[in-house]
């Protein structure tokens, strides 16, 4: 027991100490890197470096793109997951149970190679450099969409939709009235999770975005691929571009991770 | 009197619309995740095979039809070998221990414990973490002359190693990004796998006298097999698509050589990337495709042996 408790601990150490030696190094001059041994406490140079960030890059505006783009994505995957969720969940139609089938097949299908094409499709809708290549094709997708279906199964009361059925409310009035407030809780995680990897994909925005108009993380590569090795300069980038969100992550992990479990059992 | 023949028809309208309402609507609710996977998932994947055997570039708006030409020079191409070697070696390395190291920390989280919550947060931290932060950081750790790595390294009487020169080196110091990012996540799955096993067996296998870790093989394994089979299904195809550390790993491990190309040497160039360097620095689109295409076939294959090779796992795993 005492060994499982140590093994644990040392495994809660390795996780958290990369991201704060990052705050170390951010917090330093870059002389201090060459130490021996490395600087493992804090300095005192933080908002002198996330400043030269801000001179270096154009962060403030990667910043607004960023949450412009991982909100309005939240938004749309939390609305229509809850309302695909509801219909596989609650109602009946035909071909149902065969398309629940294929939406979750989708989400093994490696969309990522279809990437030249869709860059190509990009540019003859004149999206490359917005953020509509971003937002559009992330609207909804198929774990958020499996991922209401089984919260509503389980937390939907079929009698509740019966009675708003006999007061005489249409589908859309049943899923307004009844649906949304009771998928609120699981909407809420839904929309942390999709947030979260939004806000850190980095691949698609790299190709579809120029560097004059980046998000967060399209600015942060830009810092980190300097001529020089400016470690100092990348880790403070990333300690304001993406800790804040590791940060919310550590409040709100118990339903994040309850989320994450719940989603997971498939197979 | 005359009012009844239009209450009728209204009757009627209404029920048409009900009909509608019950019988439709469903549909619409979810059309947009089909109609978006269509647009933006599946066409270009399809699109894809149709670019590959065309002369397709940026600079010309002519597309010549070459038929199979380009998976010909593909198939003749050394760089092309070459990132497929470093793709599974890469994928081999990140992904068995990972996940063997998943299934052992599940089985420890697997038990009342104090600091439950805890564990289970600082376990999915770094997965929370973009991995520019996450490779930003590790080239940090990995480097050659101040790296924290070496500096433990050098207690034990190991030299400096230069992490991102070296193929096997730059292999392992990739794979230890990945394995630090998905071992917590996939943890956490097997986890929640974990806890739908019955009590009642683990207290019946204490009491014939197994040993946790013969209750692990002999009970965890076999029961939650299904979701074993679809996490390593879903990690071997992750692993095939990985762009994103290497391409970093060059650009601030300060290699030189040009990110795209996964270091001087093409040391750790993966076929994604290889993918990148052909579609988006040569704007080649037809030979990147080409690569693509054979890089679907290639996950396809290693995903269904995996299926195969998981499926055949009878407890017998350890």
């Amino acid at each position: 027991m005492r060994l499982r408790y140590l093994t644990l601990t040392a495994v809660a150490f390795f996780s958290a100490f990369p991201l704060y030696y990052s705050v170390v190094v951010a917090s330093r001059h870059n002389s201090a890197l060459a130490e021996v041994p490395p600087p493992l406490l804090p300095g005192g140079n933080f908002f002198a470096n996330v400043a030269r960030v801000f001179d270096t890059v154009p962060f403030g505006l990667a910043l607004a793109n960023s949450v412009i783009v991982a909100g309005s994505i939240s938004l749309a995957v939390m609305f229509f997951s809850t309302l695909a969720g509801f219909a596989f969940a609650k109602l009946r139609f035909r071909g149902k149970n065969i398309m629940l089938l294929v939406t979750v097949a989708t989400m093994m299908v490696p969309t990522q190679l279809g990437i030249i094409p869709l860059y190509l499709l990009m540019v003859k809708l004149e999206w490359t450099g917005t953020n509509y290549a971003l937002i559009v094709p992330a609207l909804v997708n198929a774990f958020g969409v499996f991922f209401m279906t089984q919260y509503l199964s389980r937390a939907l009361p079929t009698e509740l939709l019966e009675a708003g059925r006999v007061d005489g409310c249409t589908t859309w009035g049943l899923f307004w009235h009844v649906v949304l407030p009771v998928a609120r809780p699981a909407g809420a995680v839904l929309g942390m999770l999709t947030f979260m990897s939004a806000w850190n994909d980095y691949f698609w925005p790299l190709v579809v975005l120029n560097p004059d108009n980046p998000t967060v993380q399209v600015a942060l590569s830009t810092l980190a691929s300097g001529y020089v090795n400016d470690y100092v300069l990348g880790l403070a980038g990333t300690a304001v571009g993406t800790l804040p969100l590791v940060l919310v992550f550590a409040l709100f992990g118990k339903q994040i991770i309850g989320g994450i479990m719940q989603g997971a059992v498939k197979g | 009197m005359s009012s009844l023949p239009l209450a009728a028809t209204r009757r009627r309208g209404r029920s048409v619309r009900h009909t509608l309402d019950v019988r439709v609507s469903p549909y619409a609710y979810v059309a947009p995740f089909f109609l978006l996977f269509c647009a933006f998932g599946l066409f270009p994947l399809a699109y894809t095979a149709w670019v590959s055997l065309h002369d397709w570039t940026l600079l010309s708006d002519e597309h010549t039809f070459v038929g199979l030409k380009n998976f010909g020079t593909l198939l003749a191409d050394g760089y092309f070998w070459n990132a497929t070697f470093n793709t599974l070696s890469i994928g081999v390395l990140s992904t068995v221990p990972q996940l063997l190291l998943a299934i052992w920390l599940a089985h420890l989280l697997n038990r009342r414990l104090r600091m439950q919550t805890l564990f289970r947060i600082s376990l999915l931290l770094p997965n929370v973490t973009s991995v520019v932060a996450v490779v930003v950081i590790f080239s940090q750790l990995f480097g050659r002359d101040f790296g924290m790595i070496n500096w433990v390294l050098s207690w034990f009487g190991a030299g400096s190693v230069d992490w991102a020169a070296g193929t096997a080196s730059s292999h392992v110091a990739l794979s230890t990004m990945i394995m630090w990012r998905w071992t917590g996540y996939n943890a956490l799955i097997f986890l929640a796998a974990m806890q739908a096993v019955p009590r009642e067996l683990y207290e019946a296998a204490t009491i014939d006298g197994a040993s946790g870790f013969t209750q692990l093989r002999r009970i965890t394994i076999p029961m939650i097999r299904p979701t074993i089979i679809f996490v390593v299904i879903v990690s071997s195809i992750g692993a095939m698509q990985i762009i994103a550390e290497p391409l970093l790993f060059g650009a601030s491990s300060g290699a030189g050589g040009g990110a795209v190309s996964g270091g001087p040497d093409r040391q750790y160039q993966t076929l994604a990337l290889f993918v990148y360097e052909q579609g988006f620095t040569k704007f080649d689109f037809g030979y990147a495709s080409a690569a693509s295409w054979l890089m679907f076939l290639a996950v396809v294959v290693v995903a269904g042996v995996n299926y195969l090779l998981t499926r055949r796992v009878k407890g017998g795993l350890l």
